[in-house]
């Protein structure tokens, strides 16, 4: 039996090996998208075995490559950690590989299919690479791997204005994040001890001993790296850019699961090289967590671009697993390892869930996108009719990051209640009240990302067709791109149900990370009943819910059709007044028109009603026009100040530049003169 | 002689279907004759159930699946939810399946298919109850959850039958924080179960409906299932309240003699409760919409309070 370690590298090297043969396969043109996008499906599945051996055996595999600079070769490891990721990337590769087969094929004739293969390949081990590497150096090069390959995707529809300015304001963040992780690195290798090139390596991290003031620049350099990465807020505004513009294959791997190396490297830097940490780390980590989930759903619900309101949903899907990373951390700094346990495995279970909802959404997005050519929602509507498959699907996807039961969002949010509910085991009397305050941020979370999806469910799926385009030109899309969504709602339902064999499996990663275990308690009634901690405190069975639901559904339905009934068929009762048509449903701006109003005091919300009154009556209106403008409000406090600091400053060096040859000889003239002087 | 453990269960199933109606009739009796006119009995929710299971469904020509699946789940959630709180008994062996917080997303599966069925004819009305029973709902869950927390921080549990047991078992003592924490519960159970002056259950007028009109399309024994989910889904709020904040008189076990005196305590409570209920909804006007966040918010200050008192005071 082969090694971890092997799989995670013949998976890596298959999808390098895609990347360079990509333009070779072109010469089979009918078959260069299914085999290029089924040997990405089967590296993923390869990294999928990989991390599921990693983490089940909790063994820790390493490996130095002879590649790399002379006296800091490449390092890989595989650690539980390490494995759980390479499962989170492999499960949405897999699903999105397959998926890609025919919505790829959208582009036949387009756009280059090869460029499309290539990145994606690359894409992808590159963020393989960013969970093995082991090094600072080699971590870096995966994860600039990543970055620009993403980079060249979002860019791929590139002759629209909007994408390359979107795709160049990803790339900006991304940099600022990069270089702020390089200092961390930088940070930790010349304070830890090991000397030169040493240092560098994750193995004399682990091993170093910073003093507390270090240790704080180092992890809070990372963070912010990370988190511009995650997209917290407020470093956040790239997303929403980005996704929509992105083919929608794209943003699913980038929604679901590119922002997730970065919670991986939170995990990496607190637990695995600092370990000792005082509770404030994770204090503003739950804050920042919490102030992302809440503004990152309010946000969601004033869009109406569907791939942009999903967009702002990562936004709060990593608030969520801060909540839990920051609550994990308060815990392991008071010493409490088994609660530490508990808020770190509720933390890695919603990353593994919003991967596969986000992406089941994303790809959803994509087939209504592929369907009707038509990213705003106010144009859709009664899409249920025309796509019965990409419908229910889909309509998993929204019931799971709702967090109702018996769906896998619910599991996670259920465990971070639980976390948040231990507080009163902290020895700090502050904490102790203000933690159960951040429990009520994160009901507020879940009720309003519920109201989010009946907001898109219902103005996307319900209803009648609002657009311009003829209903009947809506088809079903094809069979792969079925199947990968299919796989990802199964796998929505599965984690949901049997979350105590995901948290047993799960247990070796909180063991070596915070000395804590889970799994004991949480499945000592068997795997029916996940008891977190003890069954007197909480107990949840996903699978009794499930099937309890389902039998008295079934019950009642054939109780109720042993006498038939008629059921007649008649138009939309329309009060005796003119006939109803579809502009006068309910929009996706009319549906959260009261949540904007309660809570519009956080954005920066413009309206603006234009009537033209009747010249017989004012109560008559000639026509009547209504602009509504919602800027997220950072904009305006974070980034136009720099972005104009910026060009302020570029325009004062501006002056220099004269455009006479005279002028450009006097300054090299005297900045030889000022060289002379300070130098000599 | 006792019962066993399943048998109670099954009891307390059939209790709830059973008696939900006749409660929702003693609600509407009750409300009569305090506002002074006559009341149609106790037993006519009964009547009006048989008479929508026996009637045809008239459905609009664009309702798809969702809005037939619909009233099927939400009744069954809601018999699900009826196994979950114990009534009678601590000795509940289903109630294990789901804790408080699992109990109140229960609900939340309801609304949250509700509020799409209500989208899926295209009508305005089902728009507008969907959106505005959502912003509610928004607003109603994090008040719901603090009031909630406060009792499971003080019986150190979210499960049902732990926080009962532990409750019942405490001589009873005014504590600040469940004194405030049942006042944001009134207020938040009065707004989830659609009552004034969140909502009116017996308008089916334009401007002011808000659960009435995401069913508004619903006929025959779709509407059945939904109205008798829906007097199960008061009923199941009152039984939460009690057995949060009052469930003194609840059997240990399954000996017959206290679950004889159990059944008979709940049932007093239940008639009490809805008599608190009716007094509120007739002393008070229903609020106009953008009021409500206020009233919520006083719900959620309540609730907070309460749990700033069990940890500065107990």
């Amino acid at each position: 039996m082969a090694a971890p370690l092997d799989i995670a590298g013949f998976s890596v090297l298959l999808l390098l090996a895609l990347a360079v043969l990509a333009p070779l396969l072109r010469s089979v043109r009918s078959l260069q998208i299914p085999l290029a996008f089924s040997l990405a499906a089967v590296a993923s599945l390869a990294a999928v075995i990989a991390g599921v051996m990693a983490v089940a055996d909790g063994s820790v595999a390493s490996a130095i490559m002879t590649l790399g600079i002379p006296g800091l070769p490449f390092h890989l490891r595989l650690d539980p950690l390490a494995g759980f990721f390479l499962v989170v990337i492999g499960l949405m590769g897999l699903f999105v590989s397959i998926y890609s087969i025919e919505y790829v094929k959208g582009y036949g004739g387009e756009r280059s299919i090869t460029q499309m293969i290539c990145f994606y390949a690359l894409f992808l081990a590159g963020m393989l690479l960013v969970v093995l590497a082991d090094d600072a150096y080699f971590f870096l090069v995966a994860w600039e791997m990543m970055a620009a390959a993403s980079y060249f995707l979002v860019m791929y529809e590139d002759e629209r204005a909007e994408n390359r300015r979107a795709a160049f304001l990803y790339l900006l963040i991304a940099h600022a994040g990069a270089l702020a992780i390089l200092l961390a690195f930088g940070v930790m290798a010349s304070q830890g001890g090991a000397g030169g090139f040493d240092g560098y390596t994750f193995d004399a991290m682990r091993a170093a001993h910073l003093s507390s003031g270090w240790a704080a620049a180092a992890f809070f350099l990372a963070f912010f790296g990370f988190a511009a990465k995650a997209g917290v807020i407020p470093l956040h505004v790239w997303l929403p850019e980005a996704h929509p513009v992105a083919p929608s294959n794209i943003s699913a791997l980038m929604s679901g699961v590119m922002l997730k190396t970065s919670i991986y490297g939170i995990c990496r830097f607190a637990f695995d090289f600092i370990k000792v940490f005082p509770w404030w780390w994770g204090g503003i980590v739950l804050a920042l967590g919490l102030i992302s989930a809440v503004m990152g759903v309010l946000y969601a619900l004033m869009q109406h671009d569907l791939k942009r309101l999903l967009a702002y949903h990562s936004v709060e899907n990593i608030g969520i697993i801060l909540i839990g990373l920051g609550l994990s951390m308060i815990f392991a700094a008071f010493q409490l390892p088994n609660l530490a346990a508990l808020a770190l495995v509720a933390a890695l279970y919603h990353t593994l869930n919003h991967a596969m909802f986000k992406g089941l959404l994303f790809m959803g997005a994509g087939a209504v996108l592929h369907a009707t050519h038509e990213r705003n929602m106010e144009e859709m509507g009664g899409l249920i009719h025309r796509l019965p498959w990409t419908a229910p699907l889909f309509l998993v996807g929204c019931v799971s990051i709702s967090a109702l039961p018996p769906f896998n969002g619910f599991v996670s949010e259920w465990l971070t209640f639980q976390a948040f509910l231990l507080s009163p085991a902290l020895p700090h009397p502050i904490l102790k009240l203000l933690i159960p305050l951040g429990a009520a941020m994160l009901a507020l979370t879940g009720a309003l990302a519920a109201a989010c999806f009946v907001k898109v469910f219902g103005v996307v799926f319900l209803g009648n067709w609002r657009g311009h385009q003829k209903p009947e030109r809506i088809h079903e899309v094809g069979w792969s791109m079925r199947i990968g969504m299919l796989l990802a709602a199964l796998t929505c339902l599965l984690l949901g149900i049997l979350p105590t064999w995901v948290i047993g499996w799960l247990d070796t990663i909180p063991e070596q990370l915070c000395g804590g275990r889970l799994a004991e308690s949480a499945g000592k009634f068997g795997w029916m009943w996940l008891t977190p901690i003890a069954h007197e405190r909480a107990s949840y069975s996903g699978p009794l819910v499930f099937i309890g639901i389902l039998a008295v559904v079934a019950v009642t339905w054939l109780l109720l059709h042993l006498r038939a009934t008629r059921v007649s068929r008649v138009p939309i009762w329309d009060c005796g007044f003119a006939k109803l048509t579809p502009r006068m449903q309910y929009t996706a701006t009319a549906f959260s028109m009261p949540i904007r109003r309660v809570l519009g005091f956080l954005f920066a919300v413009r309206e603006q009603v234009e009537i033209v009154p009747h010249t017989n009556h004012p109560a008559f209106p000639v026509s009547l026009q209504y602009r509504l403008r919602i800027r997220d409000r950072f904009w305006n406090w974070l980034y136009e100040p720099q972005g104009d600091a910026a060009y302020w400053i570029a325009r004062q060096v501006g002056k220099l530049q004269q455009g006479r040859i005279q002028i450009y000889l006097l300054y090299s003239f005297v900045t030889l003169i000022v060289l002379l002087v300070f130098l000599g | 002689m006792s019962l066993h453990p399943f048998a109670i269960e099954l009891f307390q199933f059939m209790l709830l279907l059973g008696l939900a109606p006749a409660f929702a009739g003693w609600v509407k009796v009750l409300k009569c004759r305090v506002q002074g006119r006559s009341a149609p009995g106790v037993l006519q929710p009964y009547r009006d159930i048989r008479r929508l299971f026996g009637k045809d469904i008239v459905l609009a020509e664009n309702a798809s699946w969702l809005f037939r699946f619909t009233p099927y789940l939400t009744f069954g959630v809601t018999t699900i939810a009826a196994g979950i709180i114990p009534l009678i008994s601590v000795d509940l062996p289903l109630s294990a399946i789901a804790d408080v917080i699992a109990l109140v997303m229960l609900f939340g599966i309801v609304r949250f298919f509700t509020a799409l069925a209500g989208m899926d004819i295209g009508t305005a009305f089902g728009g507008m109850g969907s959106s505005r029973e959502m912003t509610i709902a928004s607003l109603a869950e994090p008040a719901m959850l603090m009031a909630i927390f406060t009792v499971s921080l003080a019986s150190n549990s979210t499960s049902l039958t732990q926080m009962v047991s532990v409750m019942a078992h405490t001589q009873f003592v005014i504590r600040p924080s469940l004194a405030f924490a049942l006042a944001a519960f009134i207020l938040i159970a009065l707004a989830e179960t659609g009552r004034i002056p969140v909502d009116n259950p017996a308008t089916h007028l334009e401007l002011t409906m808000i659960h009435e009109a995401m069913i508004l399309e619903y006929s025959g024994r779709h509407l059945a299932l939904i109205e008798w989910a829906g007097m199960m889904k008061l009923t199941l709020f009152f039984a939460l309240g009690i057995a949060s904040f009052c469930p003194w008189g609840i059997a240990a076990g399954g000996d017959l003699g206290s679950l004889a005196l159990a059944l008979a305590s709940l049932v007093v409570k239940l008639m009490v409760g809805a008599l608190v209920m009716v007094l509120i909804e007739t002393g008070l006007a229903k609020m106009r919409i953008f009021r409500l966040p206020e009233y919520l918010g006083s719900a959620f200050l309540l609730a907070t309070l309460g749990m700033i008192a069990f940890f500065i005071l107990e």
